[in-house]
């Protein structure tokens, strides 16, 4: 039994530990990226090409002045970037980094838990997310801060639904809810192969869910000057930025998980070519980012619930005949 | 001439036109950008070439022997539009005429070029030095010794 938790601990440790610095080090991968897209070089001045910049980031985050608005309803504006953290951070539970491994006798897995319900956990943790965006916006007093978290919530509620409708289909192919079930039942074949609708609607509705361009409705800076966090300063600030970042780390994984077979690849399976994908997929959002503008809101709002809705539902309908025509 | 010539009035705001297409083209466009070289230059270590007529920090001139050229006559005071520069002129009995204060003020300077072209004896000039950089208002105010050097003010990104 002492054995059992020392490993889960230590096990606990350093899955935090990796993921908060992937997602440390995604925003240095965002700046430059964003940076060498638009011709610049992006930081270079704080160690090798701005390697130590996320640290310099952190640290000045914390000396940085706290300041709570007058009108502002203070335990709920205090409230709210630790929902948000909180709720991003809880995802990287379930995120299957790798397979079993035997080290020094212990036969250790490379994931934190195996839920049998891994599946709704990500759906319903994730939504969470958006209260620290809701509340946070509403409770700073300031009109910018509604209109951003209302925004957030309209657009979260929306995109979820066809979110989860591809990822049924994900469940429909590999026969559970379970994420390592999904990522065994990949074996040889991905489920991009299986499922190419379900991947493109699961990458553009999880691009809504994250918050990100072309749908970064909650922050809009050229229309709600920054939107929900408008109000927030220093380290409550960096809580939500880290939030968003988590958010993009776990949603990468789980396309990963979902679609790209997770730590199976070719000549040796393992966590390298879980990692290896995660990367790229970061490393899309972020070129994505630098490609689209910002959609308008009435227009976010028609394609998610008159196109992808509809696209999604035909998906699943799609693969319950196919199916059941090719007896899977 | 008619205002609906210019009016167009939209009632019908489904979005119409191609969609994928550009969509694969504009992130082609931005993967091309992202594998070419930056335009920006990384100053302060690396720097643009600027003009040969580039008029910059002033040096004063000195001649083989190492004395300056300037025979505080004055034109450059003289002709300076914000007044910048200060000369106290000193001659010792039968000998040449130069300046014991050669003061000019970067600060209140509009980098004209002025006392260049005023100067008789070529004694003054415009150099390239365009990033001098200090803390106080009077680490601005350039003395003789200062202004045979300017070259020792350029920013080093320190």
């Amino acid at each position: 039994m002492l054995e059992y938790m020392t490993i889960l601990i230590i096990k606990a440790l350093v899955a935090f530990t990796v993921s908060l610095l992937i997602v440390a080090y995604s925003t240095w991968i965002e700046r430059k990226v964003l940076g060498h897209v638009q011709l610049r070089h992006g930081p270079r001045r704080v160690g090798f090409h701005g390697l130590l910049q996320p640290i310099a980031d952190g640290i000045k985050g914390f000396f940085k002045e706290e300041l709570v608005p007058d009108n502002a309803d203070k335990p709920l504006f205090l409230l709210a970037p630790v929902i948000s953290i909180a709720a991003a951070v809880a995802l990287i539970v379930i995120v299957p980094f790798g397979d079993k491994v035997t080290i020094m006798g212990h036969e250790i897995t490379l994931y934190l838990t195996d839920l049998d319900v891994g599946v709704l956990f990500v759906l319903g943790i994730s939504t969470i997310g958006a209260y620290g965006g809701i509340l946070g916006g509403w409770s700073s007093g300031n009109k910018y801060g509604v209109i951003g978290g209302l925004r957030g919530a309209a657009q979260m509620i929306s995109y979820e639904l066809s979110m989860a409708l591809a990822v049924i289909a994900v469940v429909m192919v590999s026969g559970s809810l379970s994420l390592i079930d999904i990522v065994n039942a990949q074996t040889g074949l991905w489920n991009i192969v299986k499922q190419p609708f379900a991947f493109v609607l699961f990458i553009i509705c999880g691009l809504a869910e994250i918050n990100r361009t072309p749908f970064d409705m909650p922050e809009a800076e050229a229309e709600l000057a920054c939107g929900f966090n408008v109000e927030y300063s220093s380290m409550k600030f960096a809580l939500f930025f880290m939030a968003e970042y988590c958010h993009m780390f776990v949603f990468s994984a789980l396309v990963t998980t979902f679609f790209l077979g997770g730590w199976h690849g070719p000549i040796i399976d393992g966590p390298h070519w879980f990692f290896l994908k995660t990367f790229l997929v970061i490393f899309f959002c972020v070129w994505e980012r630098s490609t689209f503008p910002r959609l308008r809101y009435d227009q976010i709002m028609s394609f998610g619930w008159k196109i992808l809705l509809p696209f999604g539902l035909l998906n699943i309908l799609l693969t319950g005949l196919w199916m059941i025509v090719f007896n899977m | 001439m008619a205002d609906k010539d210019y009016i167009l009035n939209i009632t019908d705001r489904r979005p119409t036109g191609k969609y994928i297409t550009p969509i694969l083209k504009g992130l082609g466009y931005t993967l091309k950008n992202f594998f070419s070289k930056p335009i920006t230059i990384k100053y302060p270590t690396e720097r643009r070439e600027v003009s040969d007529r580039w008029r910059g920090l002033h040096r004063l001139k000195v001649d083989d022997k190492g004395a300056l050229k300037c025979v505080a006559c004055g034109l450059c005071a003289k002709i300076c539009p914000p007044q910048a520069i200060t000369i106290v002129p000193y001659e010792e009995a039968g000998q040449t005429r130069y300046p014991k204060e050669f003061v000019i003020d970067e600060l209140r300077c509009i980098f004209c070029g002025f006392c260049q072209e005023a100067c008789p004896k070529d004694a003054i000039e415009l150099t390239k030095v365009y990033d001098f950089v200090d803390y106080e208002r009077k680490d601005f105010i350039f003395d003789i010794e200062k202004l045979k050097t300017p070259e020792k003010y350029i920013f080093n990104g320190k």
